[in-house]
């Protein structure tokens, strides 16, 4: 890595978000981002204590004021560190970064959050930035950089799932195209993978909004499409950046061929498990064989490259 | 339903700055929409109803949208159509209009500070990841976890979804 680049990323001190979904169903992806953020020799330490974001459908859906609460703690948390937040779902990003931004550009908001959290001694200053996985090595440490770092470059094609929250709603974020965006396929190439056009790319995957939770054939119908779309495209994997996403295509796999008696198996992996491949971990490593779907095709393509 | 007079749902809806009588009908929020591709919702439908006073707190759609914004980004009255959604659902909900799947989500995030708590077989990973058993959240930091009670029972959130 060039001097600059790692001057640059040295500023950027970080706090480790996990949120829900992450540690308590898909610890793989929390073991595979600690091993890429020490690769790459990123300052991240645990953001100890933190709670659900919370999730920026549901439960934003049943009350704003809790939404804010709750967000607002967590991110002065991260506040008494003096570290800027790094987020691994797009969820989490989509409800902290959100909350962050209207805080701070709303000071009678800010006063009726602090004075819930003053109820537990704490207070939001609006001090620090949120940040989604994929953004910051984009923007910090550059496709480039990271390709310089790759051990084993994988020689598969991928179908990357961006989903819903990482970019959208645009009002206050890093200004990213929300309509055809580019990259997070340039993260994925920089593992020597191929990123393939499919339609309905920018498509959401069925799970957002309590429709999972509560509607699961309405949003097994999306994702059945997404699939579909995806399966016709030819690629070897998922790549998504959201565990509620990757869940949903995951299980949603196992799902309809118990519903339907269909054969889906693609692989699913969060970007920090595709990284970590390529920085030549094993798939067990990084807990890729512990989804509800699996490729024993792709494991032994993987555990065969060179 | 006093919330469902037509016109203190829709100051309600104004004071969150959601304008949508700047609806001029062209449809690209349900043409847009992904939910309404395969389910029966149809956004501009809904924020018709809404807008005209009618009923939309029983409507099942209403929770058939996954929040995907691709509606609030393409339309071109620049109307905040989710953030309208959110406030129609949080009416519903003040109303104990709410799914018994979504009430267990929130009883979760009440008793646990996570929407999607640790489990036995999810702890068994983590080990064999090499990992703790138990993530560096509140999971781990019983004083946190009192802290999250607090802050929701602050909020009212507790009785929020404890009212059958």
């Amino acid at each position: 890595m060039s001097e600059s680049a790692r001057k640059e990323h040295e500023m950027n001190k970080l706090s480790l978000f996990l949120g829900c979904v992450i540690p308590n169903r898909y610890p793989g992806i929390e073991k595979s981002t600690k091993l890429c953020l020490e690769k790459l020799d990123i300052d991240c330490v645990d953001l100890e204590g933190a709670s659900c974001c919370p999730a920026p459908g549901i439960l934003r859906s049943f009350d704003k004021t809790t939404w804010l609460a709750l967000s607002s703690r967590n991110i002065s948390l991260t506040e008494d560190l003096g570290r800027d937040m790094l987020t691994i779902c797009n969820g989490c990003y989509g409800s902290l970064a959100d909350a962050n931004n209207e805080l701070k550009a709303d000071e009678d908001l800010k006063e009726s959050v602090n004075s819930h959290l003053a109820a537990v001694d704490r207070e939001f200053k609006g001090t620090q930035d949120i940040r989604h996985i994929t953004e910051f090595l984009y923007q910090e440490i550059e496709p480039e950089n990271i390709r310089e770092l790759v051990t084993n470059p994988l020689e598969i094609r991928v179908a990357v799932h961006y989903g819903c929250h990482l970019l959208k709603p645009s009002k206050g974020r890093v200004g990213m195209s929300v309509e055809r965006p580019s990259f997070f396929d340039e993260l994925v190439e920089a593992t020597g993978a191929v990123s393939v056009d499919y339609p309905d790319k920018m498509e959401c995957c069925g799970a957002g909004g309590g429709v999972r939770s509560a509607l699961s054939d309405e949003a097994l119908a999306l994702t059945e499409h997404k699939l579909s779309m995806i399966e016709e495209a030819g690629v070897d994997c998922i790549v998504n950046a959201c565990p509620f996403c990757h869940m949903q295509l995951d299980v949603g796999q196992t799902d309809l061929n118990e519903r339907d008696g269909t054969e889906h198996s693609i692989p699913v992996l969060h970007y920090t498990q595709l990284l970590g491949l390529a920085f030549g971990y094993t798939v067990e490593e990084l807990g890729i064989d512990l989804n509800s779907t699996l490729n024993k095709a792709f494991f032994e393509m993987i555990e065969d490259r060179p | 339903m006093s919330a469902t007079n037509g016109s203190t749902f829709l100051s309600r809806l104004d004071k969150t700055g959601t304008d949508i009588l700047k609806c001029m009908h062209c449809g690209v929020c349900t043409g847009s929409c992904p939910s309404g591709r395969h389910t029966s919702l149809n956004v501009r439908n809904l924020l018709r109803k809404a807008r005209k006073g009618e009923s939309v707190l029983s409507d099942e759609t209403l929770w058939t949208c996954t929040t995907c914004y691709n509606c609030q980004e393409r339309c071109p009255r620049g109307i905040d159509i989710v953030d309208a959604i959110f406030e129609i659902r949080a009416i519903a909900v003040q109303e104990g209009i709410i799914l018994k799947e979504h009430r267990t989500v929130g009883k979760l995030l009440v008793e646990h500070g996570h929407a999607v708590p640790i489990n036995a077989e999810n702890k068994a990973k983590r080990e064999a990841l090499g990992m703790d058993a138990l993530p560096p959240t509140v999971h781990s930091f019983p004083n946190a976890l009192s802290e999250v009670k607090k802050l929701l029972a602050n909020c009212k959130f507790d009785e929020l979804m404890s009212n059958e």
